[in-house]
């Protein structure tokens, strides 16, 4: 059964009145009767042009001016008039569609008209129950209904809080008119003149408007809930494309979304900067020769929307820049990919640099803090994304350093640490869940050995070195490590060395057949004569244990066992 | 007795500072000497550029075509006693005022009290750009997007200042082998930038991101990057008479202009200004401002430079990239469109 459907358009127009004379060119244009509601604010002068530009054209009625301010009832107010108006001067409208001046209709009306006339007695209105659901974004969910909102929250924003938290505490609770359950939704509709006839010509309208005139955001509510009251069946979404951001701020719409827009087929959409002209005359398309009545598909363009919402609130993980400098953990992402620390590896295996680069698929780099220059992988002068070698430049802000090196490479990145090393990034990396940590704990000491260097600075290297590392250890026991930590002890190493290796590259992106064998070992003649001269030194190297499985000359047998 | 001397609460010595900075603009007003002021043809709501310049008759034309093309309405010029013929050029355009001093740059802080008694004359209320005429906005969409429609979106999110981060560019070989002409785009021939060298400190007084490096840093500063420039801007402000640039236009006062950043882990929308310093007229240009010593710390940067000069000026690396558009200047996280869908 088809019937003829006739669209009436509330127009609700506040700011840029000359764009809101096109909408409405464009609305009666297209076949629709328009209500224009101005609002109270806009100067004469601009009225009267407005009213000038549409001056040929039929159709259009005016109603009563209200001021209208952003989340009070005389929104709802003005809706209420200017329906009135629309119903009284064309009462052979069958639809309602409420639209301000910057919903700019996508398709032909007559398409709007034909996807109507498929199931006439609809109500197409977003309506969701606020008891159940969450509807809105950052802001009152049920205690819109609850509370008592005298104020305007744009012009006394502290005043409103403070009656808000005053309330709460007071645990003040609004009884709702009887037979009515809060709904929200998007405050854009299209209702059938019944529906529409049966809310404004309610017996109880004026209890129902005196309830609602206290209430926050009514024009998200007052038709929301009453249409459940009386509506005969309805559809709970709204045929206008309007997508909010987390303040719950409308987004705009510019000429480079205009493929999106065509490929949504959402019948309007808000909302249109003014000055995108092109999307302007685009839209609508032509009509077709038959009418298209294929809903509105608007998944692409809110999946646009909430991608660029979740970069608003949690951005790109392991991103330090002008606009986004997260405090201390709060970084949503420490650094933006994983990867992996060798310490003690290098002093135990003096080429493990070359041995891991020729085995696993990574940049791998030498000392990246060390204290002589930062050592790239093959040393270059200037390292990825043109960081300078600089030890100095990376002093500075080696956060920085390590979240723009691990950024700007492709591939993971793995790196030589040492406690002869900056030591500035333990909690940072020790808290990351990027982060991979392998630790031979006291293997610093084996390059002490061929050091040549006097006994006495031996000693004094030592202390330093160790009081380091037993910083870090401490670092990496605590309850707060996010990191994965492998501590392996210098003595449990030296006893299998080749096994405690390969164990710590089973996480890294190894090349096919690798590893295929053992990189050179320091020589360790000398260790346990060295630790027994520290420990006499009145040092107590903690580290190493007591048992090194090493062959000692006999002679330090002896000594030892004084 | 220095400001930062007296024992004041932090906000009551920001207030001081910010008051002493407006007073001191206001002060300069005789400074200025009008050549040419079109300024009676600002209308409401018009973006408006503010710029200092000496002897920069070569770069004016593609910059003024450039920020025309972008949605800048009025220009407001100040001449600090150029000989080029920049001045007389500049008075002929439709839409530029133009003022005229010989007062010392440094002893007007580096240029800004005459920028700040501009903007307080005729910058409240509008948007302002406050830019050098080698630096060239860009910022998310801005190949399809005007700027006003970006000033209009911050002003529907409730923003007053858009932050613009200092992008050195620089031609791959030696500085000096293109010759940059007149009029034409400086980026076709400094088209590279260094893509991830930045270091980021927080100012807890201005609450400003002191962000340095880049390529001057990476070439002249390696010893002591502290005293490398500073690359954070905030060149777009919704004026009012109140407000004041404090340094160059790295950090502004009141000091809520500065929090441009988020620093829950989310990202505001931000630009970025391309900087075509490093063009031909460079090396001869940076002899002269060493001449004049009217620089910032006892014009220190051009002293490196100068040293560096010499010694023959390549700045760029293998790791440098070459500009393509803002996308790719998005993707790397130098400026980001925050929630600007």
């Amino acid at each position: 059964m088809r019937r003829d459907v006739q669209i009436g358009v509330v127009l609700l127009c506040h700011a840029r009145l000359d764009v809101a004379a096109q909408m409405a060119r464009i609305w009666v244009e297209g076949g629709a009767r328009v209500a224009i509601h101005v609002d109270a604010k806009a100067s004469a002068r601009s009225v009267a042009r407005m009213k000038d530009q549409l001056a040929d054209l039929p159709g259009i009625v005016y109603s009563r001016r209200h001021r209208c301010d952003w989340g009070r009832f005389n929104l709802v107010r003005a809706t209420q008039d200017a329906a009135q108006a629309l119903l009284d001067a064309f009462p052979a409208v069958t639809h309602v569609y409420l639209a301000s001046g910057s919903c700019l209709p996508l398709r032909p009306v007559r398409d709007l008209a034909a996807y109507l006339a498929r199931d006439p007695h609809c109500d197409h209105i977003e309506s969701v129950s606020a008891l159940d659901v969450g509807w809105t974004v950052g802001g009152l969910n049920e205690e819109r209904f609850t509370l008592y909102f005298p104020l305007d929250w744009r012009q006394h924003r502290r005043m409103f809080d403070w009656l808000t938290t005053w309330q709460r505490k007071l645990r003040v609770r609004r009884r709702l008119p009887k037979g009515l359950t809060p709904h929200l939704g998007s405050q854009w509709w299209c209702l059938t003149a019944a529906t529409l006839r049966a809310i404004l010509d309610d017996p109880r309208r004026d209890e129902f408007d005196r309830f609602f005139r206290l209430a926050w955001i009514p024009d998200e509510s007052y038709f929301q809930t009453l249409a459940r009251r009386h509506a005969v069946r309805i559809e709970s979404h709204s045929l206008t494309l309007a997508k909010f951001d987390h303040d719950g701020r409308p987004y705009q719409l510019y000429d480079d979304h205009t493929l999106m827009l065509e490929e949504s087929r959402c019948f309007v959409a808000r909302k249109v900067w003014p000055q995108a002209r092109r999307l302007m005359t685009h839209f609508p398309v032509p009509p077709g020769p038959q009418p298209d009545i294929s809903p509105p598909q608007p998944q692409r363009i809110e999946r646009l929307i909430n991608r660029t919402v979740r970069r608003r609130l949690l951005g790109r993980p392991g991103l330090y820049m002008q606009s986004r400098f997260p405090r201390k953990d709060s970084e949503n992402g420490k650094t933006s990919a994983p990867y992996a620390i060798f310490q003690g590896f290098s002093d135990i295996f003096p080429e493990f640099e070359t041995w891991l680069a020729e085995n696993v698929d990574a940049d791998v780099h030498g000392h990246l803090l060390g204290p002589e220059m930062v050592e790239f992988a093959g040393r270059p002068e200037i390292g990825p994304g043109a960081i300078s070698s600089s030890t100095v430049i990376r002093d500075r802000d080696p956060h920085g350093f390590l979240t723009a090196l691990i950024r700007i490479s492709p591939r993971m990145q793995v790196f030589q640490t040492s406690p002869r090393d900056n030591q500035a990034l333990n909690w940072f990396i020790a808290t990351d869940p990027n982060a991979h940590i392998h630790v031979v704990a006291g293997a610093w000491m084996l390059p002490l050995l061929e050091s040549g260097m006097p006994f006495d600075d031996i000693r004094r290297v030592t202390a330093l070195l160790q009081r380091a590392e037993l910083t870090h250890l401490d670092v990496l026991n605590s309850v707060w490590v996010k990191a994965r930590v492998h501590v392996h002890e210098l003595t449990d190493f030296l006893a299998r060395p080749q096994a405690m290796l390969y164990q710590s590259l089973q996480h890294l992106p190894l090349r096919p057949g690798a590893p295929a064998d053992v990189p050179q070992m320091r020589d360790l003649h000398g260790l346990s004569d060295l630790l027994r001269r520290l420990r006499n030194s009145g040092l107590r190297p903690r580290l190493s244990g007591d048992a090194l499985p090493l062959p000692e000359p006999p002679m330090t047998e002896r000594t030892a066992a004084e | 007795m220095r400001l930062s001397d007296l024992p004041l609460p932090n906000r009551l010595r920001r207030r001081t500072e910010r008051q002493y900075l407006v007073a001191r603009a206001f002060n300069r007003r005789r400074a200025l000497k009008s050549t040419v002021d079109r300024t009676g043809k600002i209308r409401k709501g018009d973006i408006l550029a503010f710029i200092t310049m000496r002897n920069e008759r070569l770069r004016l034309p593609y910059f003024l075509e450039y920020y025309r093309d972008l949605g800048v309405n009025h220009f407001l010029f100040v001449n600090n006693d150029s000989d080029d013929g920049s001045g007389n050029w500049l008075s002929e355009q439709p839409d530029v005022s133009l003022w005229w001093t010989n007062a010392s740059y440094k002893r007007s802080r580096f240029g800004m009290d005459w920028i700040n008694r501009l903007l307080m004359k005729y910058g409240s209320g509008h948007w302002c750009l406050t830019v050098d005429p080698d630096e060239f906005l860009i910022y998310p969409h801005c190949d399809t997007r005007p700027l006003p429609a970006l000033t209009d979106w911050l002003d529907a999110s409730g923003r007053r200042s858009f932050p613009a981060m200092l992008l050195d560019m620089y031609p791959r070989g030696n500085i000096e082998d293109e010759i940059y002409e007149e009029g034409t785009d400086p980026f076709r021939i400094a088209r590279w930038f260094d893509p991830a060298n930045y270091t980021i400190t927080k100012n807890a007084y201005y609450g400003n991101l002191w962000i340095q490096g880049g390529p001057r840093t990476r070439r002249y500063f390696t010893a002591d990057p502290l005293s490398g420039p500073a690359l954070n801007k905030t060149p777009l402000v919704k004026w009012h008479w109140r407000y004041a640039y404090v340094s160059s236009t790295h950090m502004l006062l009141p000091r809520s202009l500065n929090h441009v950043y988020d620093e829950n882990g989310g990202e505001q929308a931000s630009g970025c200004l391309l900087h075509a310093k490093f063009l031909s007229n460079f090396t001869e240009k940076s002899a002269e401002e060493l001449d004049r010593r009217q620089h910032y710390a006892n014009s220190k940067e051009y002293r490196a430079y100068h040293a560096g000069l010499r010694r023959g000026t390549t700045l760029w690396c293998s790791e440098s990239r070459e500009y393509d558009d803002w996308r790719q200047i998005e993707d790397l996280g130098l400026i980001s469109r925050g929630n600007w869908a």
